[in-house]
Order: structure tokens, then C-alpha cells, then sequence
């Protein structure tokens, strides 16, 4: 074993540390095939405009090519009536185009806020149309499903790497300066995490129209807390490391020590909770979309989905899908995130090497 | 019939393919004491622990052997008899009386749970036996003091409550793992000679586990030598000793530190001198915040260490020696002069100190902890270089980084490995390389020996005295071992609570130790 990690030391870019991790992530089967499934989640999801829209993604037509996704074409392009941008599911423009050309419609040809007109009555159940129905505004869900996870997914996403980005830095310099700073930044994260952070969004969220920009910083006000304190302990425990010491001793800046000998101790223990912050930022986004303080109406979201679902307890293919996506996600968060906090335990990565 | 029968074992571990112990045999008689004698990684403990049968099953198999207590057979034996055998008819002392002990319940209670357990004694005794059994393992002052917790005693007192807590119910053996590598010198051989008694007296068999030969030479009847899990020799403690047959065994007998420090010119410059040192620890501190008592860590040292000189600094785990050492490097604060080539620097801001971190460097005890283990061994040894001469390029810092190995007995080939791949020994070069790159004037070096094996020991003893010869680099060198600090300094400091309470050349303190403490430390070190 010593051999083969020492081999491939010299051709990979990892630390043979980092490899121990990564193999010892792969190891855990159920976190890797959990990564492997919510990553292919998000691919399928991020082009969710090309998945999933009311408009082809390409159309000829009199020889020319359009691409309707990215620009917005009046319907006299395509010899209507009217000035506005065209609406591609009229049966005269499809047989326009028909005639003179042809067009390329996404798999599920509903947009999330596209409304289908052909059904008898909102919410109406799964057809061979509507796959999982359509919800009480006449949308198709698989469509609001669609965007909705995307959305909910990139608003964890990059609520968890600001709040990484602030806390660590929070953590570090408290880890860091100890003393008075150390005291002082304590005590007041005591207090601001002592406020009550759903009535404030509440109260908030009623002040400004909330975007999704707007409910980030919201959010991000209070999601940095949850690193500083193991960045902070890392550091003040790294600050005596026998290494740290004797670089301090070779008269190695403090700057360059903190991140070349202390700094990495703390990003793995980041790094050990950065899935379920992702977990906690897609609860707390769902919850403000379930109760409506969240991102604007008609904008597609789970919570507005499980909402949806409680409103309208004779359509239950409303509430079990948004129920079900949401269990999917969670379980697929935690399980990598189980998986990558015993890669990175050092208990547990050093025993085999005993 | 031999009390202990140890037949043709072998033992593996079952993440690993090649066994850990292998046909080992050996027995023990009746009150007779035998020593396993093994470098760490031997198989020694891991013989122990399956005499006890103390490993869990699913992790160990044993493809031959058998072990013989009082002629039945403890090879996979069920637990019931197991327990009644461990604690009653086997007692265990092990290394550590730190986390030995339960620091929730007294002492007291903690023997007397031994004697409950095995209901080898009426209730109505026990506490009458426990009182013996303090006196028995010296601890007569705690007769009265049953209600005593751990953590109110020090680590000899503590260590001599697991020995009592072993011999509580009358064991016909007693198995002691390295029960003196935690503890300081002069109380090891307390504790050995305590060990020794209770032998002779209670007529108990003994299994002694330890690395250190030195220790078992007068006080074990027979001695075994393990090697790579394989007993390579054995026999009576005295012929082993005259007659070694074995090369490993006449290797571990040799490997005492030898010779003496290469002479210095009488008329080499003074480089490092200390005027009244302290480093004072509040150790109660006012509602204020202002310290109302201190604990005194070095109180008041004043040293000076000529161009190319070792100094010894010696004394026991406490003593305030490696807190000294840091002050000195400036890795501490502190009160007092400090004078490197006569310029004041104690009082030097940690920037203006840069260029002087070039000439005072480092090497710790623990060459586990003082590698990051996220860099390769071009980095680390090339840290110095990068800080103080960055006019190198890359690829001219990577020779002397590989020049600087060859130096320190590693090969260039090592450059791109991470110190995980290296042994104890190998890591200390390698810390020792990364201090002497930077062409330092002085390196401290908290005891560097101490983490390693004996055989280790005398190759970095020999070491660093060929790289003061060549560098002319001057040592502070911080040790508790006595053997180790003659074959390397030239002048010695023996330090104690703080203060330094005996100095003079090497020579003349091992010759004519004026101070009790002194004498007691070489007695220890030079077991005769």
C-alpha cells in the first residue's frame, strides 16, 4: 500500500493525503453513487431552458435559422398578425412554419410559466401531456419542477460559498488574533445568533419585494456563523503545531505560515460541513417559498410547489412530487456529506496505514 | 511445568497480509521474571495483549500457536473464563497511567472494584486490603488519602495504583507493557525496582515488556529479544549480555551512545549568553485580569554557549528546559537578557528578528508532529531557503535541498515523497536537515533523541556530532537522557523547577556530581 501511494505521488496532483480522502470517499458507495446522481441532477437541470420551454430551440424557416431560446422574435418573423414575440404553440404559426421550414421543440414543451389552455380544469392529474399533471394556475409541473430544482439547487450553491467565504475569513481571524478580537467577535455571534432569523426574514421580506439576490444577502446575514467556530479552533489548535513552530522559527512570515501550514487544517474541516449547510440553505429557501416570503410569485420553487400541494389536497400528484424531490435532494446531500466527513476523518483515513 | 507456555505463535492482523508475530515461543516459570525486549513495531505488546486474549476477534487470526497458562490451553477460550482469568490470576499494568486510571472514580474505589469483581474476598476486607496494598506498592501516604482522585496524583504515584490494582487479587502473573517509558528517569527505576520487589516478595511471574535493554539488565532472570515479530534470542539475562549470539541482539547491546564531543578552541567567541531568563506563567489571575501568583517555568537561567560547543541542558519532564529553549529562540516570551553575539535581542520586534531567525534554528522532539504532513520534503527542507535566499531559483534550492539530504543521510530520490513514507528515525533527519540548510550558528534541539528507538539514538548522536564538526554550529541540546548528553556535549546544565542548580564541563559533572539530584539522574541513566 505504502508502495503504491508513494508511486503515484509523483504523477498526480494531489497529495497522497488528498488521495487517502478521494479514495477513501470512493470507498463509501452509497455517498459516491449520491454524488454521482446529484450531479447528474444538476446537468440535466442547468439547461433547463433547453429541457424544458415553450419556444424551440432551433426553427428554419424561408431558409433562414432562428434560435428563439436566446432571442425573442415578433411574430411578423414568421408573417403573423401582430407586433409582439411569438407565441409558438398557435396553430397558425406552426403550420406557417411547417410549410416553410421546420423546428426543434424541447422534450417537454412547456416553459414554467407557460399555461396550458387545452385542459379542462387546474389542477388537473398526469396525462401523457402534463407527465406529472399540472398544477392549480393550469402549469405544467414537471416544467416548475425543472426550474424549480435548478433554482433551489444554484441558491444553496452560492448561499454556501459566500457563507464559507465569510465565515472562514470570521474563523480565522478570531483563530488567529485570539485574545480581546477573539473575545469580543464571540460574544457578538453569541448575540446575532441569538435573533430570531425567520421572524426577522419575515418582518423583512415584507419590507423589500424580495429577489433572489435580495433573499441571499437575507440569508447570508446569518449562514456564515455555522463555520467560524471550527475555523476558529482549528486555528488556535494549529497555532502550537510542532510545524507551525518550526516555520516560525526559520523566520517564515506569519502571513505565508498562516496559509501555507494552518490554513489547509482549516478548509478540511470546512469542507466537512460544507453539505449540510448546502442541506440547511435548501430547507431555509423552501420553508420562506412554502410560508410566501420568498422568491416572487409564479417564480417556480419546491416550496411553492409543497404549498401548492397543501392547498389543493384533492390533487395529490401536487404534494407527493414536491415531497418526493425534496426527499431525493435532502437524502442525496446528506449521504455525500456523510461520505465526505469520514473521508476527511483522520481516525478513520490513517487506519488502514497503521 | 513453566507457569506461561507460549508455543510456535503467530498472529495477523486482518487489513494485512503478512503476519505481525510470527512462531514465537517462550515460557515463563514461577516467580521468575522475563523480560521481551523489542523495538517499537517488534510484535511485543501485540504477544502480550494475546496472552491476555485482548484483541477483538474479528480484527486478528492466529494461524498457529498456542498459549499455555498453568497447562490449559487460553487459545480461543471463551470470554467467562477469560475474565476470570484476567484480573485474577493475570494482572496488566500497561504504558500509560495517565489515561490508566478512571479520572471520575478514587483510587481507592478503583483498587477495590478489582477485588469486588472477583469476589476473592469478603466485602467486610476489602478496605483493609486496599490499605495493604497502597503500602505494598509504596504509596503509604495515600493510606489515609483512599478519596483521592487521579488527576491529585503525579504520573510515578499514579502508575504505582495500577500496580496495585494488578497484584490486588494475588496474580500468578503479572504482565507489565512498557510501564516505564512515560515516566521520567529517576522515577522509572523506582518503579522497576518496585516491580522487582513485589516479585521476590509476593513470588509473582513477571512478563516485562520494554525497548530499553539497559533497563532489564539487573533486574530480569531471563531476557527475550524480539525483532520484526520474531524472537530472534533468548536466554539468561547474564549470558545474553556477555555472550550475544544473535547480530540484532549484539546490535541492541552496542547501542549505547559512545565517544565523546570533538574538543573546541579554548578562544572561540561567545555566541549566545542569558542574563536572569524568566519565563513566568500566571497561574491565578485577579478579577482584572491582573496575575496574582505565577507559575515560574524557567526562573531566572543565566547560560552562555561558545562558537561550535554542545550544552547540555538536562533535567526532568517540568524542569522548564524546552520552555527555556523556546525563550531562547524567541519562539516564547520571556523577561531577561538574551545576547546572540553580543547584541541585545530580547527585546527585538518578531520582524526585525527575521534575520536572525537564519542563525538560531530548531529541531523538536517529536519528528511526528513537526512535518506538515501536507508537503513533500522538497518544500519542507526548502522552507528556510525560500525565506532567507530567494535569489535561488527553483531548480538551484532543489540541489541544495538534495545536497542537504546526502548530508543527513537521506537520498535525493526522497525529494517528492511525503513524510508519512518515513520512519521516526528518517523524519528527525529530515527536521534536522530543514534547521541546518539555512547555515544556522546555533540549533536547539529539544530532545530529538527521546521519540526513538536505541539503535536510532546512537545514529543521530553520531550524526549530529559530524555535522558540528564540519558546520561549527553550536548545540543547545535539551535531554533528560544522560547517556545521550556524554556522547555529545561538551558542557552541562542540569536544570530543575526552573533554575539551573549545577553547571560545569561535561567531564566533571559525571565524574563529581555535587548535587543529589545530579547523582540520582546519572544512577538512573548509567543503571549499574
Amino acid at each position: 500500500m505504502r508502495n503504491e501511494s508513494g508511486a503515484a505521488t509523483k504523477t498526480s496532483f494531489f497529495s497522497p493525503l488528498m488521495q487517502r480522502r478521494l479514495a477513501s470517499f470512493r470507498a463509501n458507495r452509497r455517498g459516491w453513487w449520491s454524488l454521482c446522481l446529484f450531479g447528474l441532477l444538476l446537468a440535466l437541470t442547468l439547461p433547463a431552458e433547453f429541457i424544458a420551454n415553450d419556444k424551440p430551440i432551433v426553427l428554419s424557416y424561408k431558409g433562414q435559422l432562428y434560435f428563439p431560446v436566446f432571442t425573442a422574435y415578433p411574430e411578423t418573423t414568421f408573417d403573423g398578425d401582430f407586433e409582439t414575440e411569438t407565441m409558438y404553440d398557435d396553430p397558425y404559426i406552426i403550420k406557417n412554419i411547417q410549410e416553410h421550414g421546420w423546428m426543434v421543440m424541447p422534450p417537454i414543451p412547456y416553459h414554467y410559466d407557460s399555461i396550458n389552455f387545452d385542459i379542462p380544469r387546474a389542477p388537473s392529474p398526469p396525462t401523457s401531456n402534463n407527465l406529472l399533471g399540472v398544477d392549480d394556475q393550469g402549469r405544467d409541473v414537471v416544467a416548475r419542477l425543472i426550474y424549480g430544482f435548478r433554482i433551489s439547487v444554484l441558491f444553496a450553491l452560492t448561499l454556501t460559498f459566500f457563507a464559507s467565504l465569510i465565515g472562514i475569513m470570521a474563523g480565522a481571524i478570531q483563530g488567529y488574533f485570539g485574545g480581546w478580537t477573539d473575545l469580543l467577535f464571540q460574544r457578538f455571534i453569541e448575540i446575532w445568533s441569538g435573533l430570531p432569523i425567520l421572524y426577522l426574514l419575515i418582518i423583512l421580506s415584507s419590507i423589500v419585494k424580495p429577489t433572489f439576490w435580495w433573499l441571499l444577502g437575507l440569508l447570508l446575514l446569518f449562514s456564515w456563523m455555522d463555520l467560524v467556530g471550527v475555523v476558529r479552533a482549528e486555528f488556535l489548535r494549529a497555532r502550537n503545531f510542532d510545524y507551525v513552530r518550526a516555520a516560525r522559527a526559520l523566520g517564515v512570515p506569519e502571513f505565508t505560515i498562516l496559509f501555507r501550514h494552518v490554513m489547509p487544517n482549516a478548509f478540511v474541516a470546512a469542507l466537512t460541513f460544507l453539505p449540510f449547510i448546502l442541506n440547511g440553505a435548501v430547507t431555509t429557501l423552501t420553508s420562506l417559498d412554502f410560508l410566501g416570503f420568498g422568491l416572487p410569485m409564479g417564480d417556480p420553487s419546491l416550496g411553492e410547489l409543497l404549498a401548492q400541494g397543501k392547498n389543493n389536497p384533492t390533487a395529490p400528484w401536487l404534494g407527493i412530487t414536491g415531497f418526493v424531490i425534496l426527499a431525493v435532494l435532502l437524502s442525496l446531500l446528506i449521504f455525500i456529506g456523510e461520505a465526505v466527513r469520514d473521508a476527511l476523518d483522520p481516525r478513520k483515513t490513517f487506519q488502514e496505514f497503521r | 511445568m513453566a507457569l506461561l507456555e507460549v508455543k510456535d505463535l503467530s498472529l495477523q492482523f486482518s487489513s494485512r497480509t503478512e503476519p505481525v508475530v510470527q512462531h514465537v515461543s517462550f515460557s515463563i516459570n514461577k516467580g521468575e521474571m522475563l523480560a521481551l525486549v523489542g523495538e517499537s513495531g517488534s510484535g511485543k505488546s501485540i504477544t502480550a495483549l494475546s496472552i491476555m486474549q485482548l484483541h477483538p476477534p474479528q480484527t486478528v487470526s492466529y494461524p498457529s500457536g498456542s498459549i499455555l497458562f498453568n497447562g490449559e490451553e487460553l487459545m480461543g477460550a471463551g470470554d467467562a473464563y477469560m475474565q476470570m482469568l484476567r484480573g485474577r490470576r493475570i494482572g496488566m499494568v500497561f504504558q500509560e497511567p495517565m489515561t490508566a486510571l478512571n479520572p471520575l472514580h478514587t483510587i481507592g474505589r478503583q483498587i477495590a472494584e478489582v477485588i469486588r469483581q472477583h469476589r476473592t474476598r469478603p466485602e467486610k476486607e476489602i478496605p483493609a486490603r486496599v490499605k495493604e496494598l497502597l503500602e505494598m506498592v509504596g504509596l503509604e501516604d495515600f493510606k489515609d488519602r483512599l478519596h483521592a482522585f487521579p488527576h491529585q496524583l503525579s504520573g510515578g504515584e499514579r502508575q504505582r495504583v495500577v500496580i496495585a490494582m494488578a497484584i490486588a487479587n494475588n496474580p500468578d502473573l503479572l504482565i507489565a507493557d512498557e510501564p516505564t517509558t512515560a515516566l521520567d528517569v529517576t522515577l522509572a527505576t523506582q518503579i522497576i525496582a518496585l516491580i522487582k520487589d513485589l516479585q521476590k516478595r509476593l513470588g509473582i511471574a513477571v512478563l516485562l515488556i520494554t525497548h530499553d535493554l539497559n533497563l532489564v539488565k539487573r533486574v530480569a532472570e531471563r531476557v527475550a529479544i524480539m525483532q520484526q515479530g520474531q524472537l530472534v534470542e533468548q536466554g539468561k539475562t547474564a549470558e545474553v549480555f556477555s555472550h550475544p549470539k544473535h547480530s540484532y541482539t549484539q546490535h541492541l547491546i552496542a547501542s549505547v551512545p559512545q565517544g565523546k564531543p570533538r574538543p573546541v578552541p579554548a578562544d572561540s567567541e561567545i555566541i549566545l549568553a542569558t542574563e536572569n531568563l524568566r519565563v513566568w506563567f500566571p497561574a491565578r489571575k485577579s478579577f482584572f485580569g491582573k496575575a496574582l501568583s505565577y507559575k515560574k517555568a524557567v526562573d531566572g537561567v543565566s547560560l552562555h554557549l561558545k562558537r561550535g560547543q554542545a550544552l547540555g541542558l538536562v533535567g526532568e519532564s517540568g524542569s522548564g528546559k524546552t520552555t527555556f529553549g523556546l525563550a531562547l529562540a524567541r519562539l516564547q516570551a520571556s523577561e531577561g537578557g538574551i545576547f546572540f553575539e553580543g547584541e541585545e535581542i530580547s527585546s527585538k520586534k518578531q520582524t526585525d528578528l527575521r534575520p536572525l531567525r537564519q542563525r538560531i534554528q530548531f529541531v523538536f522532539q517529536d519528528p511526528f508532529s513537526s512535518l506538515n504532513p501536507r508537503m513533500n520534503i522538497e518544500d519542507i527542507v526548502g522552507e528556510g531557503l525560500r525565506v532567507h535566499r530567494p535569489d535561488l531559483s527553483r531548480a538551484q534550492r532543489r540541489r541544495k535541498v538534495a545536497s542537504m539530504l546526502a548530508e543527513v543521510g537521506l537520498e535525493e530520490a526522497m525529494l517528492e515523497r511525503y513524510p508519512h513514507e518515513f520512519s521516526g528515525g528518517q523524519r528527525q533527519r529530515i527536521a534536522i536537515a530543514r534547521a541546518l540548510i539555512v547555515k544556522p550558528d546555533l540549533i536547539v534541539l529539544d530532545e530529538p533523541t527521546s521519540a526513538l528507538d536505541v539503535s536510532l539514538q546512537v545514529q543521530i548522536v553520531e550524526l549530529l556530532r559530524t555535522l558540528q564538526t564540519k558546520h561549527h554550529v553550536a548545540y543547545l541540546f535539551i535531554s533528560h537522557d544522560l547517556r545521550v548528553v556524554r556522547a555529545l556535549c561538551h558542557r552541562i546544565a542540569v536544570i530543575r523547577e526552573g533554575r539551573v542548580i549545577e553547571r560545569g564541563p561535561a567531564e566533571e559533572i559525571f565524574e563529581h556530581p555535587r548535587q543529589d539530584y545530579t547523582k540520582a539522574l546519572i544512577a538512573a541513566a548509567f543503571a549499574v
